[in-house]
């Protein structure tokens, strides 16, 4: 059993340790294997090109998402658990580009018997830009 | 069909089918290996936590056995593609008033109880709401589709709300 975070230990303002990937084929494939998605603008580059992304190729927005949910459970831990996730598709995710999952605790609570804890969250390119903002709740166990 | 700027981006086959679920499809038992191999994709190149992999382990946990990640896709890979128009129901069958862009406008999940090796997860989805805003780019139709799965005990998995922005 691993527990890495406490509610009495989380404070509003917080950040999650930084989750980052850099990502391109091997990564791409390996997902279109285990999802099924074998669409040609994430392994093409010409497919890529002709869906106007002039460097070709692109990610996939579902793993994206993924990276968003390994860097919560990372955080949390295995006693932890992810109650909900939103996010926006902003920018495209190139070949190359190194991934970076951010998060801030925004609020925390007691609800349904639950303790629940708030996050920004976003996921930012090498450049800084936010690819994906959205929010996330997810319910850690406590010391009392 | 015209380029003319008309009053709705709203068909008639849209109000028929809100609200409306559609038929249900049924995953196949998550194997083991599945989770296994979904959590290596995911976390590639680095090892996934052994809470997806390793059974001695995840006993250990309050989950009493390997879970999936919330995002675990159990409708991967089906034999028989689902032709069953009834099971697309959040599509439209209608052709719009004019040629539309689109785009993915983002999705909320919300989970409940986690996947585990040997569940079968129940599928359906429905064209839950929508709204109609002038925005930058005129006339803008915001399409909410709803899908929930639910495990062989009818507890609720997951329920995403998509959006779908329509100009």
């Amino acid at each position: 059993m691993t527990i890495n975070v406490y509610f009495e230990d989380v404070n509003v303002g917080d950040t999650i340790p930084a989750w980052s990937r850099k990502t391109d084929f091997m990564h791409w494939n390996r997902y279109a294997a285990v999802n099924d998605e074998f669409i040609p603008i994430h392994m093409d580059d010409e497919a890529g090109r002709a869906a106007l992304n002039e460097q070709g190729a692109f990610g996939m927005g579902n793993l994206r998402y993924a990276y968003i949910v390994n860097a919560l459970q990372d955080w949390m831990g295995d006693e932890g658990q992810i109650r909900e996730i939103g996010c926006q598709f902003r920018a495209i995710n190139q070949k190359n580009d190194v991934l970076t999952v951010t998060g801030t605790v925004t609020e925390k609570l007691v609800e349904d018997g639950e303790h629940r804890i708030k996050l920004d969250i976003d996921v930012v390119n090498q450049n800084g830009d936010p690819t994906c903002p959205g929010h996330a709740i997810v319910t850690v166990p406590a010391r009392s | 069909m015209t380029d003319s700027a008309p009053d709705t981006l709203v068909t008639d086959d849209m109000t028929e089918r809100k609200g409306v679920w559609g038929s249900e499809r049924v995953s196949p038992p998550i194997a083991e290996s599945d989770i296994r191999k979904w959590a290596i994709a995911v976390y590639w190149p680095e090892t996934p936590p052994p809470i997806f992999w390793d059974p001695d382990y995840a006993v250990t946990t309050r989950w009493g056995s390997i879970i999936a990640p919330p995002d675990f896709n159990p409708f991967a890979w089906p034999i028989v593609t689902p032709k069953d128009k009834a099971a697309k129901a959040d599509k439209p069958k209608e052709k719009p008033k004019r040629r539309l862009r689109g785009m993915n406008g983002g999705q909320v999940e919300t989970y409940g109880a986690p996947m585990r090796p040997g569940d079968v997860i129940t599928m359906r989805n429905r064209l839950r709401d929508w709204e109609e805003l002038e925005t930058r780019l005129g006339l803008t139709l915001f399409s909410y589709s709803e899908m929930e799965w639910h495990n062989q005990n009818n507890e609720l998995v997951k329920r995403r709300v998509s959006t779908a922005i329509l100009y």
